[in-house]
């Protein structure tokens, strides 16, 4: 709570800090309103570490349980790895989609960033952003060691980190449509995997083939230029419905 | 023309329009479903492969082309209703989708019921098939959210983002389910060049495409209704409405 209160403060004193001669008129810099809104988000996720590991925790216990249920032979598994370690990093960033507006659409930050005279396209994509590195980035940082259970063939790690390096950000940027759309609901939580899961469907194909190809040795650009492709499609157009959307839930 | 469409903006005028139109909508649509499935049904000839089973097509792919049609309507009224506020275009869009969703599910289980005799088997992950199947959830998604939220106008604010974000990724997702397809299992599937089709098979199927597309129509002026009833049910002329039929 009281971070909140410091960071629409500083939001409020910033620009009379800075610049003097025009007060109040003249809005921070979108440079400026962006990092203020991915540092005080990442200061909230620091000191809700648990927002962070559990989403991981899921992550890995997901990546066991498969092996247990399918059987130890290193080929069926080395065979199903891409498949099973993208399916659970769209589970486990579906899990944690949750926390992006929800805290703050209950003590009521989000509304004050709508109501900001900085474009909502901007603040909602440092959230986005913010969100990412919390959660795709460690997804990342552990799924090689998640690979090198599942036995997936060495010509992949590089296939792997990629596709995950690239397509995260896309699941951050379409999963923020679902939450938008759902922050306002008490139940959300069911629906958002029903609005969002279809949506995360190209994605999971391109990548699992990435890594497939890539396993054969073969070149597997083309699968990394269409995800490149999603991830820009959806970064310029995700954070506009991130916008409409919230102002819906907002109302 | 926007002085033809403006007054259809009063819910109380169009009501009355859809009154007037839907008797003259479902006698057409009895009339061509009635003469297209039994000339498709019982005259058309037996396709020289598949035999008899060949005459599910006359419903499979009319309800899967409206099926993907619906969801491009609703995604034009809801483009419509977040661009000049049109509250009628929510109601239309939310008369819409349950409608969608039917005709999807038609489609696939006729599409499993042909696979069983042309295929061997209920489900195959054929690239059709399977964005037909996505297509489904996308209209589950847009209706669970539309019940989701209490308040009428926002449900329907917010099922027109979620219908406009699923217009722009149905062809991403069927391009890419279909080239997933042709990646994983080679041409199994044979074609039905829909060209090469004899004439005789060709004018019932447009029959009863044409009926189907009159039935969707008719489906949809009646939710239309209801939907506009139910949402200014406080209003003075829908209770005079309400009033007018119990006395008689």
């Amino acid at each position: 709570m009281t971070l909140e209160a410091q960071s629409v403060q500083s939001t409020e004193n910033l620009p009379a800090q800075t610049n003097n001669p025009i007060p109040s008129s003249q809005p921070l810099s979108y440079r400026r309103a962006f990092m203020l809104v991915l540092k005080r988000d990442l200061t909230i996720a620091m000191r809700h570490k648990d927002d962070i590991i559990n989403p991981l925790l899921f992550f890995v216990i997901v990546i066991t349980l498969f092996p247990l249920g399918i059987g130890p032979e290193a080929q069926t598994l080395s065979r199903i790895a891409p498949g099973i370690i993208w399916v659970a990093a769209l589970l486990a960033t579906l899990l944690s989609l949750d926390r992006l507006f929800k805290s703050d659409h209950h003590d009521g930050s989000l509304e004050q960033m709508l109501l900001s005279p900085h474009p909502i396209f901007l603040l909602v994509l440092a959230k986005i952003f913010a969100h990412w590195l919390i959660t795709g980035l460690p997804l990342i940082l552990i799924a090689p060691l998640l690979a090198v259970l599942l036995h997936l063939d060495e010509n992949s790690y590089g296939a792997l980190v990629f596709t995950l390096l690239l397509g995260t950000p896309v699941l951050s940027l379409l999963g923020a449509v679902g939450v938008a759309l759902t922050v306002g609901i008490k139940k959300g939580g069911v629906l958002l995997s029903l609005l969002v899961l279809p949506l995360y469907i190209p994605v999971l194909i391109f990548a699992t083939s990435a890594i497939d190809t890539a396993a054969l040795g073969l070149p597997y650009s083309g699968q990394l230029a269409i995800i490149a492709a999603l991830f820009f499609g959806s970064l310029s157009l995700a954070p506009f419905a991130v916008g409409a959307a919230l102002k819906v839930s907002t109302n | 023309m926007w002085k033809w469409l403006h007054p259809y903006a009063n819910p109380e005028v169009s009501y009355h329009f859809t009154n007037k139109l839907l008797p003259w909508l479902s006698a057409l649509a009895a009339l061509f479903l009635g003469i297209g499935l039994v000339w498709a049904l019982l005259f058309a000839p037996a396709d020289y492969q598949q035999g008899h089973s060949f005459r599910i097509f006359y419903v499979h792919v009319p309800a899967a082309s409206l099926s993907m049609g619906i969801y491009f309507a609703m995604a034009i009224a809801a483009f419509s209703s977040l661009v000049w506020q049109l509250k009628l275009a929510d109601a239309s869009a939310a008369a819409m989708a349950p409608v969608g969703a039917a005709f999807t599910a038609i489609a696939l289980i006729t599409g499993a019921a042909w696979g069983k005799p042309m295929w061997g088997t209920w489900w195959i992950w054929d690239a059709r098939l399977t964005s037909e199947l996505i297509l489904l959830f996308l209209y589950l998604g847009v209706i669970a959210l539309h019940n989701a939220f209490e308040d009428k106008n926002l449900a329907g604010k917010a099922a027109g983002i979620l219908t406009l974000v699923g217009v722009i990724n149905i062809p991403i997702i069927k391009y890419s389910v279909d080239w997933w397809n042709t990646l994983h299992q080679g041409s199994t599937v044979s074609k039905l060049g829909k060209p090469s089709m004899s004439l005789d098979m060709l004018w019932p199927f447009i029959i009863c495409f044409i009926g189907f597309s009159l039935l969707v129509g008719v489906i949809i002026c009646l939710r239309f209704r209801n939907e506009i009833l139910a949402r200014n049910s406080i209003r003075p002329w829908v209770r005079e409405l309400v009033q007018q039929n119990t006395v008689k």
